[in-house]
């Protein structure tokens, strides 16, 4: 049984018949112990397709899915008081910007501490020994000292430290990171993504790591889910991912890394830019950027193809021995 | 040797702050003997954590502060000191490009107006000529003449990334001080936005002076790399030397800390310990031997002065030996 198994996500906003779709028909599943890469642009909808799964899509927005379970239990079916427990206790989620995130009115110590207090219960001295605890195995120098410390008066690393240490401060078998180094220098991202492994390694929890850095995910996941405009596209272990993309907007977003353009003077675009919310193409989400676009691509919206570990959303996936339907004749890859 | 478009030496720029609230004072060393020199065509890319100076650098250059102490040269005509040139003219040599497309572009303002701003300001051209030169700067970075009359918030990051390039292109400048210019768009339009800076560099001889944190984004820009720290130079030279074989061990850090997709570009995995010590009291002796991982005793004390060594400056008492 996955850890977390989610069928045909789907997250709207505004008015029945004319609603948004910010998240369309994801669908997800993560093994404890596993790492999860989800990468995509901004507005693909990686941030809210968890923030749905925390629980935190509030009113307009509108959470449908087949299933959204968290080890075994239906968290959409479950009573608002029970999910609640399971928010931030068994699933923790760690936001993106860790100095807007925290509130710069009260002290670290006690942001921590309420967390404690809500989850756990305890007496006043043993949540303090423990958010000491916390802060030291998240690598935060003379703890006791900063207990008492703003939100203003660390650094932007030290602050998504604090983050790290309020999300796994009941142990959390489900970890959630939004974006967790985006804000930070590359030295000090690379620290907080060998913290972020390392605890994952030693708890053995499921780890979801969002974000818009290909080599993050490159160094850290076990698996990637690709996400375009609301859809996911692709799905597969990291390795494959970056060797043989199947999904032509991976193959293309991958081929505009500069790192990839070395020694060559122009970079390989996507042209256009991600559809909005109010501009969905017809058929393929991805037909207008498409290199390879066919006419069916126009007018038949993709499915999603499963095959081992392998999820693609395209027509004519590339690479050969393809599920499906394989190349298309005379559109080669580059 | 042809005159360069910039030159600056041993610049710095010192702030005196409030450190506490009894009114005591200290010294920030935001920017400390910085040296640059930039020929047409060319670009240099300054790299670094936040708070290392490399704003501060641009904000020098693109004379919007002056410096504490040192000179700034642009195409040959002094800008500091007194046999400085008019302002008025030295600004049009030298325009910026900030990081922001969405802070730097002025919501109430329809795209026109807002590149043809530096015009009204330091040109004498008339309304009529100065719509024609906006309107072939737009269509040089890729904006259609239908976006003439319209206002920022119609556009996507990276159009509005173009809009503000066209509004740093407007007077033709010799040099483009580009803060970050590419950090707050997505890899797709990342590229778009680098080929446009590449293109436009090529057509107009531009110098750029890029700043940026993202290394691989240097890798492809670049010619020359400057690597800062505490407001210092601790590696200067060109790309090809710099990424191939690092002589400070914070460039390898820098390097090595950058995520790759390529398993072979990835170095050796170092995690520097710690984090950027404050600029208000920066450690004696080497500003990096805090962090560094081969620190010895002389580190500790005596401020390694940038020395040449395989075609760069290097300011490390053992780069080479390490």
């Amino acid at each position: 049984m996955p850890l977390l198994e989610i069928r045909n996500l789907s997250v709207e906003f505004g008015e029945k018949g004319h609603a948004l779709r910010a998240v369309d028909a994801v669908d997800l599943a993560l093994e404890e112990g596993e790492v999860l890469g989800v990468v995509g642009e901004s507005g693909s909808g990686k941030s809210v397709s968890m923030l749905a799964v925390m629980g935190l899509i509030g009113y307009p927005g509108r959470v449908h899915a087949d299933r959204l379970a968290f080890d075994g239990v239906d968290l959409l079916t479950l009573p608002a008081a029970e999910r609640r427990r399971i928010a931030g206790k068994d699933i923790a989620m760690i936001f993106q910007e860790p100095m807007s995130s925290l509130n710069p009115c009260f002290t670290v110590g006690f942001q921590i501490m309420e967390t404690l207090q809500v989850h756990e219960g305890g007496s006043r001295r043993q949540r303090r020994a423990r958010t000491i605890e916390l802060l030291d195995q998240v690598g935060i120098p003379a703890p006791e000292s900063r207990l008492n410390a703003f939100p203003h008066q660390l650094s932007g690393g030290m602050n998504q430290r604090v983050m790290i240490a309020m999300a796994i401060a009941c142990n959390p078998r489900l970890l959630i990171a939004d974006e967790p180094t985006t804000a930070l220098d590359v030295t000090i991202q690379k620290q907080i993504l060998e913290l972020l492994l390392s605890l994952q390694r030693e708890r053995g929890m499921g780890l979801v790591l969002i974000t818009h850095n290909m080599g993050v995910v490159a160094a850290t996941s076990h698996r990637v889910a690709v996400m375009y405009a609301g859809q996911m596209v692709e799905q597969q272990p990291r390795d494959w991912l970056f060797g043989a993309p199947r999904h032509p907007y991976t193959a293309a977003l991958l081929e505009a890394l500069p790192e990839r353009g070395l020694g060559r003077r122009r970079l390989p675009t996507i042209p256009g830019v991600v559809p909005g919310l109010y501009d969905r193409p017809s058929g393929c989400l991805f037909h207008p950027r498409c290199n390879f676009v066919q006419e069916r691509c126009r007018r038949e919206e993709p499915g999603i193809t499963h095959s081992n570990g392998l999820l693609v959303r395209c027509h004519y996936p590339l690479g050969a021995g393809a599920p499906g339907d394989g190349l298309p004749s005379g559109g080669g890859r580059p | 040797m042809n005159t360069p478009v910039l030159e600056g030496r041993d610049l710095s720029r010192h702030y005196r702050v409030a450190t506490g609230i009894f009114g005591g004072r200290g010294t920030l060393r935001a920017l400390d003997g910085i040296s640059v020199t930039l020929q047409q065509g060319r670009t240099l890319a300054v790299v670094g954590e936040s708070g290392c100076g490399k704003t501060t650098l641009a904000r020098l250059v693109t004379l919007i502060e002056p410096p504490t102490a040192g000179s700034i040269t642009l195409d040959g005509r002094p800008a500091t000191g007194p046999q400085a040139a008019p302002l008025p003219e030295l600004r049009r040599l030298v325009q910026m490009v900030f990081q922001d497309p969405y802070g730097s572009l002025n919501p109430r303002k329809k795209v026109g107006s807002i590149i043809a701003e530096p015009l009204v300001i330091n040109t004498r051209l008339s309304a009529r000529e100065r719509e024609e030169t906006v309107r072939a700067i737009m269509d040089k970075v890729g904006l259609r003449p239908e976006h003439y009359g319209r206002y920022p918030h119609m556009f996507s990051g990276g159009q509005r990334q173009r809009i503000a390039i066209a509004r740093a292109l407007a007077l033709r400048p010799k040099l483009v001080v580009a803060d970050e210019p590419v950090s707050a768009l997505d890899v797709s339009i990342q590229a778009q936005v680098l080929n446009l800076l590449m293109d436009l560099q090529e057509e107009f001889h531009l110098a750029y002076l890029f700043i940026a944190h993202d290394l691989s984004v240097v890798r492809h820009i670049a010619d020359d790399v400057l690597v800062m720290y505490l407001g210092r130079a601790v590696e200067q030279g060109p790309k090809a030397r710099v990424f191939a074989a690092p002589l400070h061990p914070y460039t390898r850090a820098l390097l090595s800390a950058t995520p790759t997709v390529d398993p072979k570009l990835r170095g050796e995995p170092i995690v520097l310990h710690g984090e950027l010590p404050s600029p208000l009291a920066p450690p004696p002796g080497c500003p990096f031997h805090v962090r560094c991982p081969h620190t010895r005793e002389r580190c500790r004390v005596e401020v390694p002065p940038p020395r040449p060594m395989d075609e760069r400056m290097v300011a490390c008492h053992f780069a080479g030996e390490l």
